[in-house]
């Protein structure tokens, strides 16, 4: 099946000064996908994103969205695009109902905002201020806000900095969420976990350049990284055992503990089966897999956080 | 314009919200009107062709106002949405940016309007005041010199780097001003010199203007401080146009 681009990026390239910001990224993201873009701070996602949105006039390069030049055609895109800014507030005052009334009047055409409030767990906040709604809460207020316009494609910068855990697996819930209402979703995170859980496919940002660009199972799977399987037996256990089982490349012993090699996330299947099966008794079974945050770390040779 | 009008609206709630710019802005020039109005009546007094102390203080208050809204109340708002990212996010929507600045020049004219209105009424019903002039000019006068110092404001607001700055200095401003100008102490009790300085300040000929309209003097009699008034207007779109930063 042939995937529509919704938007599309060549060359981008954006200096500050003399500094280089991003330097020659391009990439498409096609429709219905949520699309990442995972990089650490200073990597030029904000950059990037806000150069796609219009809001930002880049060096060189080509960025369509929606088949709209996001610089030239920037107030007949607005429409069709809803987007969430990274570092940005509403007046203190402002009560919620009165920012998505407003918003929804700056638009030609606005949904129905009052389900949106519902869907976001907004409803008892309606006359709420914005000063005195939680991180969380205005982290929702704003993606409300991007969609009162009921756009085709949704720009998230960084929903999830700043909230606790379980506010940032709530935000996940809700970017599906308008994935399935068929919105192509564009986001930024620096958090490799959020691209690996979240995204379609994910573009990895480093020093202003895309060095990897695939779905997080891809990226991953190149690595050519084993997954391990680790667990303890009370019994004395022989690795030979495990010598027929295909997905598996190497067992290891250390005390009580066993540590299962394979290359395919299938070897958990396939051990587990063959330990039931032979009536082993074993507990605190766990798998270790690469992450993206491994990806990262072997194309840079560093961690997100140095 | 639907835009526009909406958010003109919005601004009018958030500004009635917030407690500072209400005071400053209605409060406080009542306070000042009953406070001297008590302490020195309004009895025609020879020196001042007949007029009382509150016929003379209502035009200098209608200043005080006016600077409070463009130097105070642009200026800080403006420095504080820029700080805070809400022009920004407002300038992510089709909204024409133009439209955020023209909703908040309305609404501080309107407040300051308001405030001007509350004056008259309360000095109207409390001491009799005396008005001889033409309304029209009043209003025409009020017009120019909110302009005048809204464009003063938002050319602070694009110079001053951060909301805090912006505050002080706008009060740095804004009070000697108002007591220097004559909006709230009559210049003439003032030193020679400290007169001759005022006519730096462009609240100064903001006062001048208003009250010699206010007690039927001919506009012709005021060109040097509708020139000065005009230019500072002109001075001000042109350095705001230049200088305005939206992030």
């Amino acid at each position: 099946m042939e995937q529509k681009p919704i938007v599309q990026v060549e060359h981008l390239r954006k200096l500050y000064g003399s500094t280089v910001a991003v330097e020659d990224v391009s990439f498409e993201v096609y429709e219905g996908e949520i699309f990442g873009m995972v990089g650490p701070n200073g990597a030029g996602k904000t950059t990037t994103i806000e150069c796609i949105e219009g809001l930002r006039q880049p060096d060189s390069g080509r960025i369509r969205v929606l088949g709209l030049d996001s610089q030239r055609d920037g107030y007949a895109l607005r429409p069709k695009i809803g987007m969430q800014l990274q570092e940005s507030e509403l007046q203190d005052r402002l009560k919620v109902w009165e920012a998505l009334d407003l918003f929804a009047t700056f638009y030609p055409q606005s949904i129905n905002w009052r389900p949106l409030l519902e869907q976001l767990g907004l409803a008892d906040k309606y006359n709420t201020p914005f000063a005195k709604l939680s991180g969380g809460q205005k982290q929702r207020l704003f993606i409300a806000l991007a969609l009162v316009n009921d756009p085709e494609v949704v720009f998230l910068d960084e929903l999830t900095t700043g909230l606790d855990p379980q506010a940032r697996r709530a935000m996940w819930d809700l970017v599906r969420q308008i994935r399935d209402r068929g919105k192509t979703v564009f986001l930024t995170t620096h958090f490799m976990e959020e691209a690996e859980r979240l995204c379609d496919r994910v573009a990895i940002m480093d020093h202003g350049r895309i060095i990897a660009l695939d779905t997080p199972e891809n990226l991953i799977n190149a690595l050519g990284t084993e997954y391990r399987l680790v667990f303890a037996v009370d019994d004395p256990f022989d690795p030979q055992r495990f010598s027929s089982l295909k997905a598996i490349t190497r067992v290891e012993t250390m005390n009580e503990w066993v540590i299962v090699y394979g290359t395919t996330v299938e070897m958990v299947n396939e051990v587990v089966n063959a330990l039931v099966k032979s009536g082993i008794r074993f507990r605190d079974l766990r798998t270790e897999h690469p992450t993206l945050e491994d990806v990262f770390l072997i194309l840079t040779g560093r961690t997100m956080r140095d | 314009m639907r835009s526009l009008w909406k958010l003109t609206w919005t601004e009018i709630k958030l500004f009635l919200r917030e407690p500072m710019a209400v005071f400053f802005t209605l409060a406080f020039p009542l306070m000042m009107l009953f406070l001297f109005g008590s302490i020195y009546g309004n009895e025609p007094i020879p020196d001042f062709g007949g007029y009382g102390a509150v016929d003379l203080s209502v035009p200098g208050y209608t200043a005080m106002i006016i600077a409070n809204s463009g130097l105070l109340g642009l200026t800080i708002s403006m420095a504080s949405y820029r700080e805070q990212g809400i022009l920004r996010r407002l300038r992510a929507t089709p909204l024409h940016p133009q439209a955020i600045l023209v909703a908040h020049v309305i609404v501080q004219f309107l407040m300051a309007l308001l405030g001007m209105v509350l004056l008259v009424i309360a000095g109207r019903l409390v001491y009799g005041l005396r008005f001889a002039g033409n309304p029209l000019y009043v209003l025409a006068a009020f017009c120019l010199s909110g302009m005048s110092f809204s464009a003063l404001g938002f050319v602070l607001a694009g110079l001053l780097p951060t909301a805090r700055t912006a505050q002080i200095v706008a009060m740095a401003l804004f009070f000697p001003m108002i007591f220097l100008s004559g909006a709230t102490i009559p210049r003439e009790e003032l030193p020679a010199s400290v007169q001759q300085f005022a006519q730096v300040l462009p609240l100064t000929h903001v006062v001048t203007l208003l009250q010699g309209l206010w007690m039927g003097e001919p506009w012709g009699k005021y060109f040097w401080e509708t020139v000065i008034l005009v230019t500072l207007l002109i001075a001000g779109v042109l350095v705001s146009s230049k200088t305005f930063r939206w992030e």
